[in-house]
C-alpha cells in the first residue's frame, strides 16, 4: 500500500475523481499552469485540458461564484481557495448564496460543489498565510465543513465531499501537507460526512480535536501514557456537523474532557463541543471541560519565538492533560 | 439503487440495541419516516423511522437480535438521490492510518518548500495563556456529577471516600476503587443478629437522614466541647408576666421567653465574634452577619429556621419574625432562604422540661446555645455580705462549642454575656431603652 504524504492524497483523489467523472472541474488561482502553489494539481492541466482545469484572476469571490454557477448549472466543480485568509471576498458567494440552494430553491436546485482550503499556521505564514477559517463556516446551515488530519482521512473525506451532492468545504492544514505520511489504499473508498473518529483510545480523559492539533494531541497522548495518565484521543473530522454521538459516547466512558484547537477559542469550534458535552453528558463528568487554544491575538505572529509563544505545542497539552488529570 | 439501513447511535453512551418487533416486511412499500422496526434499548423503546421512500428488500437483523450501533439491519430499494455513496473503507491498520510526522518537512507561507532552521523545534517553554480553567476552591465537599451517580448507584457514603483529586476532592477513580476494595460496603439494614422477630424496621424519611448525615458530619468533624451556667431569670419571669398581656394586644404577637433569649444571645455573640464563627479549611472565619437559627420541633423532625442580622433588632421585632418562621416551619413552608446562612444556633430545649442539654453544634457553626427549663429553686444569695436562701426562678443555659476554635474561657464568657442581659430584666426593663 503506498505511503503517501497528505497533500499527496488530495492530489491521487482528485485526480480519480476527475477520471472517473466528467463532470468534476476544478478552478482556482495558478491550479492549472503552475499545478497549484503547493502541487495539489500538477500534471492536472496536461491530462484534462483547460476545459476542466482552469486559472482564474486573483479573485476569491469570483472562484466561488463562477464555481457556484457552474454547479447549479449542471457541473460538478471543485473550487480551490489558495489560502484560507483570502477566503473573505468569497463569504457571500459561499454564506449567502452557495449555502441556500437547495433550501431556497425547495430542493428543486442544489449546488454539489466542493471548497477545498488550504488553513492554519506553524509555517512562518504571519497575517495572511496563518489564518483558521472554520467557525463563520460551520456555523452556517446549507454547508459541510470537513478538516481531515490524516492522509488516508483525506482521501476519503474529499471523495465523500465531491461525491456530496451540496456544498462540502474542506480545510487542509497546510503544515500537514508534507509532515503527515501514512498509507492511503488506492482502491476507491469514501468516509462518511459527519463522523469523528477516535484515534487513541483511553480510559482518563477524552482530548477532542482536529487537523494539525489532532497530531500534536497524540504526541502528547503518549507522553502522557508513560506518566499513567490514559488519554483518550478523539478526532472531529467533520466540523458541520459535529458528531456529537460519538463525542458523547467517548466523554461519558472517560469522565473529563480537553478540547484543543490551533483557532482562538472564543466563539469557536470548541465552545460548540463544549455546549454538546455539557448538555449530553453532565451525569458522567467527573471535572469540568477544559480548552486548550491559543491567545486572543488578532493574527498568528511572525517572528519565530511568538508563533511558537501563540501555537499550542505538545508540550503545552500535556501539561493541560497533567492539570485535568487532577482537577 | 440500495440503500443500507443501519441502527441509528442514540448517543448516551447506548452501544447496542434489541431489535423488537419488524413493523413492515420484505417487499413492503415504505414512506420516508414511516416506522419500520422497533428498538429496544436499556433506556428506551423506539421506533426507527424509514430513511427514504422505496421498498424493503431485505430484513439482516431479526427479532430478538442484539445488534451494535451503526449495524447495517436492513436494505431498502429506493429511487431517492443519495447524499453519500458510502462505500466501506478499506481496512488499513490504525497506525499506518493515522501516519506519521516527518520532521523538517515544511511548508514554506506561500506554498513551496521552506527550510528556515530558524523555526527551531524546541523552542523554549513559552508560558501561553491558556484559557482559564477551573480555580480550585478548596478541600469542600465538591463532588462532580459523576461521583454522586456512582456512588448513590452502589451505596457508598462519600464522607468515608478518601479523596485524592484536586484539594481532597472525591473523584472518578476514588470511587471505582471503594466499590473495587468493597471496604465500604453498603451498610445493610439487616444483619441477622442485630434483628430479632418483633422489631419494626422503619425507612428514614428524606428529612431524616439528612438530619442523621448532618448530625454523623458535625460529630466527626467537630471536636465538641461543653460548657453551661445557671441565670437567676426571677426578675425576668415577673416582666414578662406582666408585660405579656399588652404586648401581645401591641404587637399582635406573644411574648414568649424566645425572643428574649434571642435578644440576649445576638447581643452576647456581637462581643463574641469567635462564638460566631466557623472552621473552614484550616481557617477560621468569623462571619460577617448574626444570623441566629432557632431550632423548631415539627411533625417532620427538627427544622432551624433562621433570623437574619439578629443583632441591633428589637424584642417586639424579634417576637414577629420568630413567630412568623415558626409557623412556616411547623406548616412546611419554609423555604431554603429561610433555613440557610446561618451563624449560630439556639435551641429550646427547656419547654420539655429540659435541665441541662449537650447539644449537637449545626455544622459548619462553632457553636449552640440551649436554654434550659426555668425552675423554682432554694438560692443562696448573699445581700450585703449577708448569706439566705430564696426562692428564685433558675435557668440553665448549656452551651456547647468547636474546642478548635473556641477554649473554655471564651465560652464562658459567651455565656456570662448572656446571663448578665437575662439577669438584668426586672420590672423596670424598658423594651425600647
Amino acid at each position: 500500500m503506498p505511503e503517501l504524504t497528505l497533500i499527496e492524497a488530495i492530489r491521487e483523489t482528485m485526480r480519480d475523481e476527475m477520471r472517473r467523472d466528467e463532470s468534476i472541474i476544478l478552478i482556482g488561482e495558478d491550479v492549472a499552469n503552475r499545478g497549484g502553489v503547493f502541487l495539489a494539481t500538477d500534471g492536472f492541466v496536461e491530462e484534462f485540458g483547460e476545459d476542466r482545469v482552469i486559472d482564474t484572476p486573483l479573485a476569491e469571490s469570483l472562484i466561488c461564484g463562477v464555481a457556484l454557477g457552474a454547479a447549479v448549472n449542471g457541473m460538478r466543480p471543485i473550487a480551490e481557495i489558495q489560502f484560507a485568509d483570502f477566503v473573505w471576498p468569497a463569504i457571500n458567494q459561499l454564506v449567502g448564496e452557495a449555502s441556500k440552494v437547495r433550501y431556497g430553491t425547495n430542493g428543486v436546485k442544489n449546488a454539489p460543489l466542493t471548497i477545498r482550503i488550504p488553513y492554519g499556521g506553524e509555517v512562518r505564514g504571519g497575517l495572511y498565510h496563518s489564518q483558521s477559517i472554520e467557525v463563520l463556516f460551520s456555523h452556517t446551515p446549507g454547508l459541510t465543513v470537513v478538516a481531515p488530519s490524516t492522509p488516508f482521512d483525506a482521501r476519503g473525506l474529499l471523495a465523500s465531499a465531491i461525491r456530496a451532492n451540496d456544498p462540502v468545504i474542506v480545510l487542509e492544514h497546510k503544515r500537514t501537507y508534507r509532515l503527515v505520511k501514512g498509507d492511503v489504499p488506492t482502491d476507491d473508498y469514501t468516509l462518511p460526512l459527519g463522523r469523528a473518529e477516535i484515534k487513541r483510545l483511553g480510559t482518563d480523559m477524552t482530548i477532542v480535536s482536529y487537523g494539525l492539533m489532532l497530531h500534536y494531541a497524540l504526541q502528547a497522548a503518549e507522553s502522557a501514557a508513560a506518566e499513567g495518565i490514559d488519554v483518550e484521543v478523539l478526532d472531529l473530522r467533520t466540523l458541520r456537523p459535529i458528531d456529537t454521538a460519538t463525542i458523547v459516547e467517548s466523554v461519558s466512558k472517560t469522565g473529563k474532557a480537553l478540547i484543543v484547537q490551533e483557532d482562538t477559542p472564543a466563539v469557536s469550534i470548541s465552545s460548540e463541543v463544549a455546549a454538546i458535552i455539557a448538555e449530553h453528558c453532565f451525569f458522567d463528568l467527573d471535572g469540568p471541560v477544559m480548552r486548550l487554544a491559543p491567545p486572543e491575538i488578532p493574527a498568528m505572529p511572525f517572528s519565530p519565538l511568538q508563533e511558537a509563544a501563540f501555537m499550542p505545542s505538545p508540550e503545552k497539552i500535556l501539561s493541560a492533560i497533567r492539570k485535568l488529570a487532577v482537577l | 439503487m440500495i440503500l443500507r439501513i443501519e441502527l441509528p447511535h442514540v448517543g448516551e453512551s447506548v452501544t447496542e440495541a434489541e431489535i423488537g418487533e419488524w413493523l413492515k416486511s420484505t417487499g413492503d412499500k415504505i414512506e420516508k419516516y414511516e416506522p419500520i422496526v422497533e428498538i429496544v434499548t436499556d433506556k428506551v423503546s423506539m421506533e426507527l423511522p424509514a430513511p427514504a421512500t422505496g421498498v424493503i428488500t431485505k430484513i439482516i437483523s431479526e427479532e430478538g437480535e442484539t445488534v451494535p450501533m451503526g449495524a447495517i439491519i436492513a436494505e431498502m430499494e429506493t429511487s431517492e438521490i443519495s447524499e453519500i455513496d458510502t462505500t466501506e473503507p478499506p481496512d488499513v491498520p490504525a497506525s499506518n492510518r493515522i501516519g506519521t510526522l516527518i520532521q523538517g518537512a515544511n511548508v514554506g507561507p506561500t506554498g513551496g518548500e521552506f527550510l528556515d532552521t530558524s523555526m527551531a523545534s524546541n523552542t523554549p517553554e513559552i508560558q501561553s495563556k491558556e484559557t482559564k480553567g477551573f480555580v480550585s476552591k478548596g478541600n469542600e465537599a465538591r463532588y462532580s456529577p459523576l461521583v454522586v451517580r456512582l456512588a448513590s448507584k452502589h451505596g457508598l457514603d462519600l464522607n468515608a471516600i478518601n479523596g485524592t483529586g484536586d484539594g481532597g476532592r472525591v473523584t472518578k477513580n476514588d470511587v471505582l476503587a471503594a466499590i473495587d476494595s468493597g471496604e465500604n460496603s453498603k451498610v445493610s439494614v439487616t444483619s441477622v443478629d442485630s434483628m430479632t422477630l418483633g422489631d419494626e424496621v422503619i425507612k428514614p424519611t428524606a428529612v431524616r437522614r439528612m438530619i442523621a448525615d448532618r448530625m454523623v458530619r458535625s460529630t466527626s468533624e467537630i471536636p465538641h466541647a461543653w460548657s453551661a451556667i445557671e441565670v437567676d431569670v426571677s426578675g425576668l419571669v415577673t416582666w414578662r408576666t406582666a408585660n405579656k398581656e399588652p404586648f401581645e394586644k401591641e404587637h399582635g404577637v406573644p411574648l414568649t421567653y424566645l425572643p428574649i433569649a434571642l435578644f440576649a444571645v445576638s447581643g452576647a455573640l456581637k462581643l463574641n465574634p469567635y462564638i460566631n464563627s466557623s472552621w473552614v479549611d484550616g481557617k477560621i472565619v468569623l462571619k460577617s452577619s448574626i444570623n441566629v437559627g432557632v431550632a423548631v420541633a415539627t411533625d417532620d423532625g427538627l427544622v432551624v429556621p433562621v433570623i437574619k442580622n439578629a443583632e441591633g433588632a428589637s424584642i417586639p421585632d424579634l417576637a414577629c419574625q420568630l413567630d412568623q418562621m415558626i409557623d412556616r416551619a411547623r406548616n412546611s413552608k419554609m423555604t431554603l432562604e429561610d433555613a440557610s446562612g446561618g451563624t449560630f444556633t439556639l435551641n429550646n430545649t427547656g419547654v420539655l422540661g429540659s435541665i441541662l442539654g449537650g447539644a449537637i453544634i449545626n455544622h459548619p457553626q462553632a457553636a449552640i446555645l440551649t436554654t434550659e427549663a426555668i425552675v423554682k429553686r432554694p438560692v443562696v444569695l448573699t445581700k450585703k455580705g449577708e448569706d439566705s436562701v430564696e426562692i428564685r426562678s433558675m435557668m440553665n443555659l448549656c452551651l456547647s462549642f468547636d474546642h478548635r476554635i473556641i477554649d473554655g474561657a471564651e465560652a464562658s464568657r459567651f455565656l456570662q454575656g448572656v446571663k448578665n442581659q437575662l439577669e438584668s430584666i426586672d420590672e423596670s426593663f424598658n423594651l425600647w431603652g
